[in-house]
């Protein structure tokens, strides 16, 4: 029977992991997508850690996820936050527009 | 038994915020009681800090939390700078009519956040306290809210931020896993041959931490939120997160991962190279003081790194006074720019400056002091500070990372200079007001003394400094 390991679940984070990096870089229309993106890149950090909590027999990692879980929260509710402002400012949120800082 | 004696000033500066924060909204009117307040807090921990100095190091909280001289220090640097950022920017917060109670909340939970940043002896409580600081911080980049810039450079801040904070956790994650352990000493005692994880994990750390303290080529958010945010904002963005960063760079290099040192020292040594070229170039083109300060930071984060990359206690200390003679130079220089103000309004173009001499010789004068010591020109400060590093470096044989840096440095006088050719030789402008409050004044004339004045005596930083063993 196919066993499922250590390597399968880094593989799956480390492809999350990309995929939210990724997501910031390429996407030009919307920042609620990076703040998806943001998310993601979390989630992947949560299944290395538990994956490798399960592998060590060691429980500082899922508690490490408990705590990124709550951090991502609030980066969350941050992250709407200064979006709402900047929205309330210039009427769009797509990302090709957020040059008013150059030089 | 923990001794929480030598966590008083977290917990008072914990138990202050929340006070303030319930007196804030409870009480009409209040900003100013609690700016003031938060401010006397600030003094409190301080002292408390102050009094830490000489004991032996320890470890608390189940070796989560550590208390060696190096902590110490950094968080007197962070504590004290602080104070001098809160005390000269009340009246530009006043007119920009973002004098508000949760600006001066948000200044002492970010400096906590750093406290704990500065000792922590543990991946959890580093990011602990790593995210209570720049989830503060996010939130003063978009302080000024009905401003375009100051959003937009909040909601930049943000998304970088966010994103070097994620590739950071994703390199504990893996020296989670292929050490066992998230404790420092641990994980250095685990740490016995080079796996390819760690190693990764290690560039992941590197990158996160890189973007904290904007090193090239992980800069791009710096000009952008240094120009965007309001004046206090950025003086405070340029000197307490580099401090904290440069530490938590140190104790990350020299305690899990010293026996890596092979595999990271190239890295380091990359970074520098860059910032110091990169942040020597890039500002000449610029027109905008905060956006040029922006862009030194870089180049003067790059001769931190140097120092760091040395990898022997030489190279730690000269790269802490570096830190220590930066954040100087740069409170003198933003005092200067708190003062280009015109009825009420406040001018930050480099053309803003021109024959500033005429109307005010004090002001120029102080410029001229921090510039030539930004520029790194003997017998001020800044020059002493590059002398340390140079000399660390020249002692391990690294020549190629002495030679760029001193030709940067010569990249980087051109633009002081052409400040103070603004200053001193260009047509003058309108007279500036002078009202200023006392504060500004009083931070301003104590970092520009401190700048002038430390070549007479030199050694009383050294001895302090010379504490500092992390190897």
């Amino acid at each position: 029977m196919f066993e499922i390991g250590l390597g399968h679940y880094l593989t799956l984070g480390a492809i999350i992991f990309t995929i939210g990096v990724a997501g910031i870089f390429l996407n030009r229309k919307n920042i609620i997508v990076i703040l998806m993106s943001i998310e993601l890149i979390l989630l992947a950090v949560n299944i290395n850690l538990v994956s490798f909590s399960a592998y060590l027999n060691d429980l500082t990692g899922q508690i490490f996820t408990l705590f990124i879980l709550t951090v991502a929260a609030a980066e969350a509710a941050i992250g709407l936050a200064i979006i709402v402002v900047y929205f309330r400012n210039v009427r769009t949120i797509r990302v090709e527009e957020i040059d008013k800082l150059k030089g | 038994m923990i001794n929480l004696n030598f966590v008083f000033s977290e917990i008072f500066i914990s138990i202050s915020i929340m006070f303030l924060l319930i007196l804030g909204v409870f009480k009409n009117r209040s900003s100013n009681l609690i700016y003031n307040l938060s401010i006397l807090s600030l003094f409190i921990i301080l002292i408390s800090n102050y009094n830490l100095f000489g004991k032996d190091e320890l470890t608390i909280f189940n070796n989560s939390y550590k208390i060696d001289f190096l902590s110490i220090f950094m968080k007197f640097l962070v504590i004290a700078s602080g104070i001098f950022v809160m005390l000269s920017s009340s009246k530009y917060l006043k007119l920009n009519k973002i004098y508000k109670i949760e600006y001066p909340i948000l200044i002492l939970s970010s400096i906590l956040g750093m406290m704990i940043m500065i000792s922590a002896n543990d991946l959890i409580v580093f990011y602990m306290g790593l995210e209570l600081q720049s989830l503060a911080l996010y939130v003063l980049a978009s302080f000024n809210r009905d401003n375009v810039l100051s959003s937009e450079s909040g909601l930049k801040y943000f998304v970088l931020s966010a994103l070097s904070s994620g590739l950071l956790l994703y390199g504990c994650s893996l020296i989670y896993g292929f050490s066992g352990s998230t404790n420092f000493d641990q994980i250095s005692a685990n740490i016995t041959e080079v796996q390819y994880g760690l190693t990764l994990g290690i560039v992941f750390i590197i990158v996160g931490l890189a973007f904290k303290i904007s090193a090239v080529p992980f800069h791009m958010w710096a000009p952008d939120v240094y120009q965007g945010s309001p004046t206090s904002v950025t003086i405070f963005f340029a000197i307490l997160p580099k401090i904290a960063a440069l530490t938590v760079f140190i104790k990350f290099l020299y305690v899990p991962f010293v026996n890596l040192i092979d595999q990271w020292q190239i890295i380091i040594i990359f970074l520098s190279i860059a910032s110091m070229l990169f942040g020597s170039i890039a500002a000449i083109g610029q027109q905008n003081l905060k956006r040029l300060m922006a862009y030194s930071s870089i180049s003067h984060m790059g001769f931190a790194l140097a120092g760091v990359a040395v990898g022997s206690n030489e190279g730690i200390q000269s790269s802490i006074i570096y830190i220590s003679i930066y954040l100087m130079m740069n409170l003198a220089f933003f005092s200067c720019i708190f003062m280009l103000r015109r009825n009420n309004e406040y001018y930050e173009k480099i053309d803003d400056l021109s024959g500033l001499s005429k109307n005010h010789p004090i002001l120029s004068i102080s410029l001229l002091i921090s510039l030539f010591s930004l520029a790194g020109i003997p017998p001020l400060a800044g020059f002493f500070a590059k002398f340390y590093i140079f000399m660390a470096v020249i002692e391990e044989q690294m020549y190629a990372l002495a030679i760029i840096g001193l030709l940067s440095t010569v990249i980087a006088a051109f633009y002081y200079l052409r400040l103070i050719k603004t200053i001193y030789f260009d047509k003058e402008l309108e007279k500036y007001d002078t009202n200023h409050n006392i504060g500004l004044r009083v931070s301003l004339a104590i970092s520009t003394i401190i700048i002038l004045l430390y070549f007479i005596y030199p050694s009383s930083l050294l001895a302090i400094i010379s504490n500092i063993k992390v190897i």
